[in-house]
């Protein structure tokens, strides 16, 4: 829409900048708070200007033992885990999905529709719902406290596949008779044409499964005892809760930046492809 | 190079028989068009043929061998697809390349084979460009040069110039037609466009409703249809039929008029004549009573209803001509373009 209205420009303007300020305060105060050092936190009022601490809290939250006086990881470990477990689920999930959305388009074999139902059925049934038999089953596989254990069971997933199944279905009957003509085998045809034709959509789905693995709360707080395997997200709760202390804002306030940052980093290097994955159709 | 026959090919969808006991034998080198309305089984045929779909029972040949069990990529054939099927991701010349690289060509062996299919469809320009860059003519052209790459014993079309414009068909047309004449590779095309058919068929197969209609030269199609429906199927604006009696050699319309026929039979009959053999004879055994008038530039389509009858009818007559509404003329028709078909069979009547 192309409009000349000052005034309207002016409103418009107005709310769009309230909506900034009320998204990025919060933000705003937390990079504020970890340039401070501890005695300034505690006073009132609230810093609203950086402080000259910054990377005084930094390194001490990035390679110190994190807060003073409790047990838990280093941050810079935790946010190795974290990452590990992010990776492991994203990736994990897409090359499940796209294995059994291959499966379900292009193979007829009996029970099609019930696997294909049987996939729709796990869509009711998050982590949160099955947590304790999912406990079960990766306690007695001996994957408590491992990278494993934070992953898998996080990794079957209705939707990604959905999604992969609407793609292929977009893609046309010819292209697989014609590489069929051409000679490609299942599997060839999978990487050859299947796996290029969905690489934006693959993007897309690898920011969103990133988020959501980076964002995992519950799972990793159940299954991981050793301070070794807290994850980023997790620890910032724990760190409030440390034992008979004031807490330690400007160090919690950085661990929060920093488990802001991989997120982050993630949507801005993919955005482009994340955009053209949900929109695009041309094929 | 390779003959195909087909022998007593049936196809089964479920329970429902949507091609019955097709027949026919293509010669080596032959431009084969099968031609019919949609739906009526030309693309499974194809297919089949192809390999896409299975055989339910009879068997088909490429050369002497027998491939009702195999593999499209094993059966040394190449398909162009309607819409051309290229694949997105790929340049033209990986697109062309594919195929060889799957059989393991050598390097050079591929891109020389490339660079001779380029040059004979005049592509080389856009061999590093994507398909979306090229517009339908090139498309299409790229499509045929994925196909002749290979080199196969068999090309096979799927209605492939459906999606181009009016000019840029006929132009394809052509070129499919002379390409075809100088790889001298047995082929069949599929089309529901009459014209194309009738251009570039050695030998067209009409199709209906899962039955071989006809299968014959374009001009034993024009001359002498099988049926009703490959009559009115092919040459346009399509043949008139008028139905009548047939006794003691003339053939009487549902007016009453008669006309002397060749035929010695006897009974119900439909009378068949084409637009252009209607020739202006005011002492013509026809009479038509006009209503339109469209003037094609080189001849003209006088549309109108038999006198004192309600059958329609078309005439084209070269030049320019313009009747009023209502008024009554007559036509003559030479006997050789008399056609007569049985009412009940709908099957042409010999002498």
């Amino acid at each position: 829409m192309v409009e000349n209205r000052p005034i309207l420009k002016i409103v418009t303007h107005l709310i769009l900048i309230f909506g900034i300020v009320i998204v990025a305060l919060p933000i705003w105060i937390t990079f504020v708070a970890s340039t401070h050092d501890e005695a300034r936190m505690l006073q009132a009022p609230l810093p609203l200007l950086p402080g000259g601490h910054f990377f005084e809290n930094f390194t001490k939250t990035l390679f110190g033992s994190g807060l003073a006086g409790s047990e838990v990881a280093p941050v810079w470990r935790m946010l190795l885990n974290s990452m590990a477990m992010a990776m492991m689920i994203s990736i994990g999930k897409i090359i499940i999905s796209l294995l059994s959305a291959f499966a379900i388009v292009y193979f007829k074999f009996p029970f099609r529709m019930g696997f294909f139902w049987l996939i729709f059925i796990t869509l009711m049934l998050p982590v949160e719902v099955r947590i304790l038999p999912t406990f079960e089953v990766v306690a007695n596989l001996g994957m408590l406290n491992s990278y494993w254990g934070l992953s898998i069971p996080l990794i079957a997933s209705a939707t990604a596949t959905f999604m992969f199944r609407q793609v292929f279905l977009t893609i046309p009957d010819e292209m697989l008779e014609s590489a069929r003509i051409d000679g490609a085998k299942p599997m060839r045809f999978f990487f050859d044409i299947l796996l290029p034709l969905s690489r934006t959509n693959i993007a897309a789905l690898f920011v969103i499964l990133f988020i959501y693995g980076w964002n995992q709360y519950l799972w990793p707080l159940l299954i991981t005892t050793d301070t070794d395997m807290t994850t980023i997200v997790m620890s910032i709760k724990q760190m409030l809760e440390a034992a008979e202390q004031s807490p330690q804002w400007n160090i919690i306030m950085m661990t929060a930046l920093l488990a802001m940052i991989p997120p982050v980093f993630v949507v801005i290097a993919m955005q482009k492809m994340f955009v053209k994955g949900l929109t695009e159709t041309d094929k | 190079m390779a003959t195909i026959s087909l022998k007593d090919l049936v196809k089964n969808y479920g329970k429902v028989e949507v091609l019955h006991h097709v027949e026919g034998e293509f010669h080596d080198g032959e431009f084969i068009v099968i031609v019919g309305p949609s739906g009526c089984g030309k693309s499974t045929l194809l297919r089949m043929v192809a390999g896409l779909e299975t055989v339910t029972s009879g068997e088909i040949f490429i050369g002497d061998k027998m491939v009702n069990n195999l593999e499209p990529a094993d059966r040394d054939i190449a398909m162009v697809f309607q819409n051309y099927a290229l694949y997105p991701h790929m340049t033209v010349r990986e697109n062309m390349a594919y195929g060889l690289k799957l059989r393991k060509f050598s390097k050079s062996d591929i891109e020389r084979r490339v660079q001779e299919a380029a040059t004979i469809l005049e592509i080389q320009d856009y061999l590093d460009r994507r398909p979306r860059q090229l517009s339908g003519g090139q498309r299409q052209r790229v499509a045929m040069g994925r196909a002749i790459v290979r080199d196969p014993q068999v090309f096979l079309f799927d209605e492939p110039l459906s999606n181009l414009d009016a000019k840029l068909r006929v132009q394809m047309r052509l070129e499919i037609k002379k390409l075809q004449r100088k790889l001298g590779v047995t082929s069949i095309y599929v089309t529901h466009d009459q014209v194309e058919a009738m251009t570039l068929g050695d030998r067209l197969m009409v199709l209906n409703g899962g039955y071989v209609e006809q299968f014959g030269t374009p001009i034993d199609l024009y001359e002498k249809p099988a049926s009703i429906f490959v009559a009115g199927f092919i040459g346009s604006p399509s043949m008139n039929f008028l139905p009548g009696h047939l006794a003691n050699a003339h053939i009487e319309l549902e007016n009453g008029q008669k006309i002397p026929t060749t035929s010695v039979q006897q009974g119900d009959a439909i009378f068949g004549v084409r637009p252009e053999h209607m020739i202006v004879d005011e002492n013509g055994p026809i009479e038509v009573v006009t209503d339109l008038c469209e003037q094609l530039g080189a001849n003209t389509l006088v549309h109108g209803v038999l006198k004192d009858g309600k059958t329609g009818i078309v005439a084209s007559i070269q030049g320019h001509w313009d009747y009023e509404p209502g008024s009554v003329l007559g036509f003559n028709v030479l006997p050789d373009n008399h056609h007569l078909f049985d009412k009940e069979t709908q099957k042409r009547l010999e002498n």
